[in-house]
């Protein structure tokens, strides 16, 4: 099993591939959750389910004879209204509260739209065929689905309009001074309710476009929004909040991570090596800081 | 003084007599009484030490699987067990079944334990938010690597062994688990209320209120943190193997680490009772597990809806849960005194 490495090395060059271009993806959604927690502290664990959400917008475009590719303007101009509308209906009540609260209420809506989904879209496994093709690459020994090419170029270019849209706009200028000091903020008139709103509607609008970029490239399935929360949140702890180039580093990181192990340990221990290796960075990381800690004493 | 007796009176011998006033709700009520046990040992680490971990369903799929699993193989092979699946070749004797069933129940305590005591040096360091997630994370990789293991079935799971032909009525088995279960609940509950009167109770509560400061007043609050966390591990563990037995049947996913259903229970049940209170685990346990057999009566297909709405109004609306809302109204019953002239600066400052 080990000795896959040495048989063929051109599978790793194949996984690594994937990796990257998965890890894009990953990195797209992280950003979202860096967003929101950075600005709001808010630990958004239905952010899978937003990504899932946006994806069923793509293969319902499918499903009526639009090609699936369009998903990736409509489904975040959709998504951004829902997210507006849970930020009205439940995230305002608990954006002050401590984070266990949002993250037990996030959990709330989690479980409702995961099962709202399985109602609507039924509890298959769904893939929207976008028909891009294949690039071979190294004598045809390494193959890339155009259409994951084509969401990690989407990915980057949404990434890149964000990044100048916050630095230009005035609402993007505005939420950099929110989660600089709300308070502040606030005595200089900015209306953080309708900041608020504003990042959570982005963040959800994000996780439209990787969603849509999800149903041409991978599967969607009503219950498997909770790994992408946890990858998201991974990367956002190595990466930490507002660093846009190391949260794609480590996006594209764990997406090579992934496909390694898949095709090292089997792809029944993926979920595992994904959850495994939160807890092994949480706890290397609590004993980082607690040698500091020893160190100032 | 007296009330207090009369309340515990009647409720050791609700629990003893409710096998005989309500047999039709036999593995009902047990249910119930894994559940309060759950509850209860949730607010030791949630409510009285602040922090607030999705991962004690850790130690309950340990513990359903080590209960059963010691019983099986103790006689027979684990592997041709779980290959067979749910055609019983393999049956125990009277005899194998009791000794499996003690040795089984007591391991399913005991492993847990030192999973805990390993695993809290590294994860007990961390705080708030990360730990939440830590423990969250961890819940479910024991899930999946659970699913990934072929001697305990995999993804199939494995059936438990089932009551020995012979030995009293068909009703005896329900029995059993029925006091086996009072018995667990009664014991978490003496014990939790003894610990709390102690040192240690205090201790945890000063980790809550202010860790650091804990620390700095010398108490070793690692350790403090981690015997809770093995407390908690332990009668978690022994819940769990009881409920592999109520169940009849164990699967990794859906439940024996089934976080997003029991792992995400016993943190509503202990909210919506009260999280810091003795008390408060047990009635919101005793609420929770009503709300949720309506929902599953009377909404069928729908409840996972039902509670996705629960959890969002009970942590949005009612954080402080019932006994947080008889305290603030009744405040003399807990025998607090209220200082009229403080809470009007309170109101003021609001």
């Amino acid at each position: 099993m080990d000795l896959l490495i040495f048989q063929a090395p051109i599978l790793m060059v194949q996984a690594s591939m994937d990796g990257i271009l998965l890890g894009i993806l990953f990195s797209l959604i992280a950003y979202g959750m860096a967003l929101q927690w950075g600005v709001m502290n808010i630990i958004n664990i239905a952010q899978g389910e937003l990504v899932i959400m946006g994806g069923y917008i793509a293969y319902f475009m499918y499903l009526s004879g639009i090609h699936p590719a369009f998903g990736v303007i409509v489904s975040p101009i959709i998504m951004y209204c829902v997210g507006w509308g849970m930020y009205k209906l439940v995230i305002n009540k608990v954006v002050d509260k401590d984070l266990f609260t949002s993250i037990l209420a996030t959990f709330g809506i989690s479980i409702l739209a995961q099962q709202l989904m399985n109602f609507a879209f039924g509890a298959d496994v769904v893939v929207a065929q976008s028909n891009f093709g294949t690039t071979m690459l190294f004598n045809n020994s390494v193959t890339l689905p155009n259409a994951k090419i084509f969401s990690g170029a989407i990915c980057v270019i949404s990434a890149i309009i964000l990044v100048i849209y916050m630095k230009k706009s005035k609402l993007g200028r505005a939420i950099r001074a929110t989660a600089q000091n709300a308070r502040a903020a606030k005595i200089l008139g900015v209306d953080t309710e309708k900041v608020y709103a504003a990042t959570f509607g982005i963040n959800a609008a994000l996780c439209g476009i990787a969603g849509a970029c999800i149903a041409i490239t991978f599967t969607l399935h009503p219950y498997t929004g909770l790994p992408y929360t946890v990858r998201s949140f991974m990367i956002v702890i190595i990466a930490g909040l507002g660093n846009l180039p190391a949260v794609a580093i480590s996006g594209m990181g764990l997406g090579v991570f992934e496909e390694w192990s898949d095709y090292l340990l089997g792809t029944e221990f993926r979920i595992a090596a994904v959850f495994s290796l939160l807890v092994i960075i949480l706890v290397y990381r609590r004993f980082k800081l607690a040698r500091k800690r020893e160190y100032l004493k | 003084m007296n009330k207090n007796t009369l309340l515990y009176a009647g409720l050791i011998i609700f629990g003893l007599a409710g096998a005989f006033i309500f047999p039709a709700y036999k593995l009902q009520l047990s249910f119930l009484y894994i559940l309060i046990v759950l509850a209860m040992t949730w607010d030791v680490q949630g409510g009285q030490m602040g922090y607030n971990t999705f991962g004690n369903i850790l130690f309950f799929g340990v513990g359903m699987y080590v209960a059963s699993s010691t019983q099986i193989a103790m006689f027979f092979s684990l592997a041709e067990w779980t290959d067979a699946g749910g055609e019983k070749t393999f049956v125990h004797t009277i005899p194998q079944f009791f000794q499996g069933f003690g040795v089984g129940i007591l391991l399913a305590g005991i492993i847990p334990t030192i999973i805990a005591g390993v695993i809290g040096y590294g994860i007990l360091g961390l705080r708030g938010h990360y730990f939440a997630i830590c423990t969250l994370a961890l819940g479910i990789a024991a899930g999946e690597l659970a699913g990934g293991i072929e001697i305990i079935g995999a993804g199939q799971g494995m059936t438990v062994p089932v009551w020995p032909k012979g030995f009293g009525t068909n009703a005896s088995s329900s029995q059993f688990l029925y006091y086996l279960s009072f018995a667990l609940a009664l014991v978490t509950f003496v014990t939790l209320k003894w610990a709390y009167s102690t040192r240690f109770g205090l201790v945890l509560n000063a980790i809550r209120d202010n860790e650091d400061k804990a620390e700095a007043m010398g108490i070793h609050t690692m350790r403090y943190k981690i015997i809770g966390w093995m407390v908690s591990a332990f009668f978690v563990g022994i819940a769990g193997g009881l409920m592999g037995h109520i169940n009849g049947y164990i699967e990794p996913t859906e439940i024996a680490f089934a976080g997003p259903t029991f792992g995400v229970f016993m943190v509503l049940m202990a909210i919506l009772g009260g999280k810091g209170t003795l008390w408060g685990p047990l009635v919101g346990a005793t609420l929770f597990h009503l709300f949720k057999e309506g929902f599953w009566t009377y909404f069928l297909g729908w409840q996972y809806v039902a509670l996705g709405v629960l959890i969002i109004v009970i942590v949005v609306y009612f954080p402080e849960g019932v006994m947080g809302w008889l305290r603030e109204k009744y405040p003399e019953r807990f025998g607090e005194v209220v200082d009229e002239a403080d809470l009007k600066a309170q109101v003021e400052l609001k």
